[in-house]
């Protein structure tokens, strides 16, 4: 069953990435030309393939040699330039997303006040609850925003007050949806 | 539908990634010891159900050159906020929009995640959605790092 929050610690370094250094010209994935900013390494069929792969991946036996008839190239092809994706970190993933809420499980987002000092513990604490899958530090006095998936409401509130006791940081906003109009998280590259 | 012990070993399967091969399916049902045609039937299943909700690739939007990302917030009564939700919605760059329940430290009751190429692009997409809308009250909380950010991994 779900492995419980105590047990999956992860380390935070391996996710952590620090917007800022993407948001300038280090970026190694940016290239800026007369153009404007353009991506190195790929080319329109990459993007096109980009484009179609991040919903309805064919459910057969030789999904890639569906995608590739789709584009005229060959299996050997297709396999070929999502792997290169993958390599170059355009894909974070391949795979299902679910419906937590149909699966059976409850998330909210939580919003917490944090002084500098204590953030960096702060932030370990989170990462050790497995059901924290997203993680933000925003511009805000509420300056740490967190997604908590858990199987039930209590296991939420137990863990957050779990985490402020561990911390010492009180001020936590607990904000469950109340109705969801959009998710949706496919770009158009 | 009601999640079967296979179900749910089926999805601790497919919520990581599939392999970049020419049978990924055939090598989940080796796995799992089942036929490649029950598994493709039992996924094809999670997905008209809605237990899936999307089967392909999650992107690195940010190496995409979309990097400005921010949550907007907004505050209405509940009536103005069934309508300003579905308009919201209809917005390509909003891929996230929720009704959320308010605190006393914490008034905002709808949200907007934004993305855009720049954080000028997210203030302007801002300003069209107030003006659709009607609401006026609003904020865009600018993420500065991301911790954390990684898929659920369920049963």
């Amino acid at each position: 069953m779900y492995a419980s929050a105590q047990t999956v610690v992860r380390p935070c370094s391996e996710n952590k990435l620090l917007i800022s250094e993407l948001e300038t010209n280090s970026c190694p994935f940016l290239k800026k030309s007369i153009y404007g900013w353009t991506l190195i390494n790929m080319d329109r069929l990459d993007k096109d393939i980009l484009n179609r792969i991040q919903s309805k991946f064919p459910v057969t036996s030789r999904p890639f040699k569906v995608l590739g008839e789709e584009f005229s190239i060959s299996e050997a092809a297709m396999i070929r330039r999502v792997e290169r994706l993958v390599s170059d970190g355009y894909i974070r993933r391949l795979g299902a997303s679910f419906d937590s809420k149909r699966l059976g499980f409850t998330s909210t987002l939580c919003a917490a006040r944090v002084p500098s000092e204590k953030l960096e513990d702060f932030v370990d604490v989170l990462h050790s609850y497995q059901g924290i899958t997203h993680n933000y530090r925003r511009v805000h006095e509420y300056n740490i925003w967190f997604t908590f998936i858990g199987e039930s409401k209590e296991e939420i509130l137990n863990n957050l007050a779990d985490i402020s006791k561990k911390t010492g940081i009180r001020d936590i906003l607990n904000l469950p949806a109340k109705k969801s109009f959009k998710i949706n998280v496919e770009f158009e590259i | 539908m009601f999640l079967s012990d296979l179900d749910k070993k089926i999805i601790r399967e497919i919520q990581t990634d599939l392999s970049i091969t020419p049978e990924p399916f055939l090598e989940i049902a080796r796995r799992l010891d089942i036929p490649e045609e029950t598994l493709l039937s039992k996924i094809q299943d999670l997905i008209d159900n809605g237990y899936i909700r999307r089967l392909g690739a999650t992107l690195r939007h940010r190496r995409l050159g979309i990097n400005a990302n921010a949550m907007s917030v907004w505050m209405g009564s509940h009536k103005e906020v069934e309508r300003a939700g579905t308009i919201m919605a209809s917005f390509k760059e909003v891929t996230h929009c929720y009704e959320r329940c308010t605190l006393p430290a914490w008034k905002y009751n709808l949200y907007a995640m934004i993305h855009g190429k720049t954080k000028e692009g997210c203030f302007e997409i801002a300003r069209r959605i107030s003006e659709r809308t009607g609401l006026k009250e609003y904020k865009l909380l600018f993420s500065t790092e991301e911790f954390k950010k990684t898929s659920m991994e369920y049963f």
